[in-house]
Order: structure tokens, then sequence, then C-alpha cells
């Protein structure tokens, strides 16, 4: 019983990191139809600056947590000029060009940023500075510790914060209006590539926040972390829906439990033929289960052939 | 009020206006008629900028505004009532109006217009919290007119606000849109119901296969026997 309620706890982190870069892509395809698969490498990239910033002034003996936040802060910067960039450069000039078009130069940037960041941060795996004591609690038997609370808390706070400036503010009522009807929206007054620009931004500073707290956790980073992280934060966006914010938030969080309990339970369940490292056949399976049977997700409302 | 010159719009190569001249003057209301795929709302939709002319010129109190940002003919006070009506369907009712005074910052003016909104159309205040996609037909068109009238425009451009309704509720839409012309409104109002169009509207135009090959007082065009054999039916 303790392993279930400890993987439920893991899965709970691992799935709120899993939500907020899940909407991230869920905002910008709900929005402009788009999947930006060059998404996963913005959180890497906010991962690596944040390292490198919190890294350099922890050297220079700056307080930990002041480098942490400063890291952090450098971390969502770079990564919303990072978003805000990529439309600008690479999607906004395919805005009427074919459906595959955009999604195969989203490949491409995936591509490109991940060879960016090789060049500037190198091929080896960089270890994430200590930024909070290592603090364990218990409850019922599982373990959990400060970082863990942290993550939870902090997401969920801040897709709050989303959930308040998507249905409380002008911005978000224009981004709803133009994900449902981008013509009139037009006619409102609304300059929809402000909207679009929008979307990629506050998705790139959620990633970011996603990255941080990823390094924070696992306290380790790599250029090609944000591939694996990228497909499954895309595969919980598809499980809730995508195109749909609940169904982001819900996905992620149900998607890290589904995992963590896939992992805890593998062993037993085959034997000890499979062991926990294979946590990530779990993911590809929930993907392939709801391509195949729902492939509108959890919370999606139509289904269209959009690519 | 509207000057419209020489406009052309082509969809590839097919030309789907070619080159009409009319205008519009101020709190006037001038029907635009004539069969489906006459180029009515093309015409509209190249004025509102949803659509880029092929050529020829808009001009809206004086000002050319045949090249400006879609977003901005809101900025200019033209407001669009589209064919279909274009409601949010998952907006409330409320915020589709909100949305409708997007482009104002005057919160007590917008109050202001709100309540003569609801005044005009009673049934939009009861669905006030209602997803504008659970709405009937229409009260759709009574949220896209009363969204469009939250803008406080200069000029509404409505196409085709009779189409799919009942007769009853075409009756209590244009009972509105005499009364918001009655306030002073200039109107370019697009209808397939010619006669309606035309007792409504002081002057018509009408157009076939992309061109105005009529126009007059909308009492002459009602009696006029082309126009009856053609339009009314008769």
């Amino acid at each position: 019983m303790d392993i279930f309620l400890q993987q439920i706890i893991n899965g709970l982190v691992q799935g709120s990191i899993y939500a907020l870069v899940a909407l991230g892509y869920t905002m910008v395809y709900g929005i402009m139809g788009l999947i930006n698969f060059a998404h996963g490498e913005v959180v890497m990239i906010g991962t690596l600056v944040a390292i490198s910033v919190a890294g350099t002034l922890i050297k220079a003996g700056v307080p930990v947590a002041l480098a942490g936040v400063n890291g952090l802060a450098a971390a969502v910067l770079v990564c919303m000029a990072l978003g805000w960039g990529l439309e600008r450069i690479a999607y906004r000039p395919l805005r009427n060009a074919p459906r595959l078009t955009p999604l195969i130069t989203a490949i491409g940037m995936s591509i490109v940023l991940q060879n960016v960041a090789m060049i500037v941060w190198g091929r080896n795996y960089l270890t994430f500075p200590h930024l909070l004591p290592k603090v364990n609690f218990e409850f019922a038997g599982a373990h959990f510790t400060a970082i863990q609370v942290m993550i939870v808390g902090v997401s969920g706070l801040t897709m709050a914060g989303l959930v308040f400036l998507v249905y409380r503010t002008r911005l978000g009522m224009a981004m709803r209006a133009t994900a449902q009807n981008p013509q009139v929206a037009s006619l409102m007054g609304v300059n929809s590539n402000r909207v679009i620009s929008a979307a990629f931004v506050i998705g790139s500073a959620l990633g970011a926040l996603a990255g941080v707290m990823v390094g924070t956790y696992y306290e380790i980073a790599h250029y090609q972390m944000g591939f694996m992280l990228g497909l499954k934060a895309f595969t919980a966006a598809v499980l809730g829906g995508i195109g749909n914010l609940a169904g982001a938030m819900a996905g992620g969080i149900l998607l890290g439990i589904i995992e963590a309990l896939g992992a805890g339970y593998i062993g037993d369940l085959t034997g000890g033929f499979f062991g926990s490292h294979y946590q990530d056949i779990f993911a590809f399976i929930v993907l392939i289960v709801v391509l195949m049977f729902k492939p509108s997700g959890l919370f999606g409302e139509k289904t269209g052939d959009r690519a | 009020m509207l000057e419209v010159t020489g406009l052309r719009v082509a969809y590839g190569g097919i030309q789907a206006v070619r080159s009409i001249t009319f205008h519009v003057n101020e709190g006037e209301m001038v029907a635009l008629i004539g069969a489906n795929g006459a180029g009515k709302t093309s015409t509209l939709k190249a004025i509102a900028r949803v659509l880029d002319a092929a050529g020829g010129d808009v001009h809206f109190c004086g000002e050319k505004i045949t090249r400006i940002a879609p977003h901005d003919v809101i900025r200019q006070g033209i407001a669009l009532v589209p064919e279909g009506r274009g409601v949010f369907p998952r907006l409330t009712v409320a915020e589709n109006l909100a949305m409708g005074a997007f482009v104002r910052n005057d919160a007590v003016d917008i109050e202001k217009d709100l309540k003569m909104v609801f005044g005009y159309f009673p049934r939009l205040k009861e669905r006030e919290a209602q997803l504008a996609g659970t709405l009937s037909g229409g009260e759709q068109q009574m949220l896209a007119i009363g969204r469009a009238l939250m803008s406080r425009p200069r000029m509404l451009l409505l196409d085709e606000p009779s189409m799919g309704l009942a007769p009853i509720m075409v009756q209590k839409i244009f009972e509105v849109i005499r009364a918001v012309a009655a306030q002073g409104m200039t109107i370019l109002l697009i209808e397939q119901n010619a006669k309606l169009a035309l007792e409504t509207s002081q002057r018509g135009y009408v157009m076939e296969s992309g061109e105005i090959t009529l126009h007059g007082a909308a009492g002459d065009l009602l009696n006029d026997p082309k126009v009856r054999a053609a339009y009314l039916g008769e």
C-alpha cells in the first residue's frame, strides 16, 4: 500500500511538470492549430540557462536562494524571447501554408535548438546546483521532499494564475475568441498576431518554469533532455484533449501518475522481466490508446483531421 | 460617408466583384440586393478588410481604408455583422458583447451601451451567462447585432441578417434594425429577401454577377418591373 501512495506522490510531482509543459503545446494548438514540436527544446534551454546563471552566481558567492531566483528569472526571460522569436521567424511566414509545412518546420526548429544548446553547453550531462535544502517528510509510510512539495505547489499556483489570465482578463478573452473564430475576433479589433505571440510567450514562460523544476528535481540536465519531456507533455496534452487548458492540466497529472504507478508495479507484474527503467513505455501506450479510441482526448470537444 | 469606387474582388482567377462603385450617405440605410453568388458578401468582406480587394478603393469619412489592417476597421467605426452570425460559441453572451466593446475603454459608456443592447434584445439579458453556442439561430443573430452595436460604430454592415430565421424572428430582428436606423445609424444591408430589404431601406443597389446593374430609391426599385420579376417572384 505504501508503494501505491508513494508512487501517487511521485506521479503528482512529475505530472505537475508535464502539465506545465503540456499547457505550452495546448495554448499554441488551441489558437493556431499548430503542434509546436520545438516546445520541449524551449524547456531544455530554460533548464540550461538556469544552470549557467544560478551556477555562476553561486560560484561568485551569492546566496543559493538568491542565485536560484535569478536563475529562474533568467530562464523565464530567455524562453519568453525564444518563444516569441520562434513564432516570428519560423511560423509566422508560414501562416497560410499547408498545415504540414509548419509542423515540419517545428521539428526542424527542435533540431536546430538542440544543436545550438549542444554548441553552447556541450555534450556532457550538467549538474544542476542544489537550490533547496534536502528536507524529508513522511506521510502514511510515503516519503516526500521539500522540492516535491515546492514543485506541486508552484505548479498549482501558476496554473491557477493562467486560468485567471485566460478566463478573467481582456487578453484572455481575446485569446479565447481568436481560438474560436479568428476572422470574427479580428473584426472585433483583436490583432491576431499579438494574440499568437502572447500564446507563445506565455507557453514558453511556463516551459521555463517547468525546466527549472526538472533541473531542481533530478539535479541533472542535458541538451537532449527536451525531446522525451516534450514528447510526454505532448502525450499529456493529447490525453486531456489538445487545445483545452483543463485537459492539459488533468492530462499532465494523470500521465505522471500512470507512469509512476506503471514504474512501481511493472517489476511485480512481469515477474521482474521488465524493471522500472521501462517506465517510458507507459506514456506511449497511453498515447496510442488515446489516439485509437478517443482521439479528441478526455476534455476534447471535437476531432478534426488537423495534422 | 462610405465611398466605394471601382472595387474588385477575386478568388484566384475568378472575379467575384467586377469594379463596382456605390456610396452610402451619413444616416442612410442602403440595401445591396441580388441573387446568391452575385458578389454581395464579397463586397462587404472587402470593405471590412476580411478579404483583400483586387483593385479599386474604399473611403470612409474621407479616409482611405482599402489597405488598413483588418483589426483596425472597427477602430475606424465600421462594424460588420457577418453572414452566419459568427458568435463565439464557447464564450458567454456577456463575453460576446464584451468582445464587441474590445476596442473601447470607456467603462461607463460601455455599461450604458450594454443597457441599450439589452433594451433592444431583452432575450439576451435573460441569457447573459449562457454560452453563445447554446442559443437559437435567432438569438445568435440578436447577439451578433448587439455585439456590433457594443463597439459604438459609426456605420453598420449587415450581412444577411434574416438568413435561416423563422418569419417571426425576422420581424423582431428587423424591428430592431429599423429602431437603430431611426437613431441615425448609417447602415449597409445585404439581403436575399429583396422585398424586406427595400422596404426597410431608403436606397438600393442591385448586384448581378459581380456588377451593379441597377440602383435608385428603394421605393422605385420595389416597383421596377425587372426587380419585381427577378427578385420579388412576380
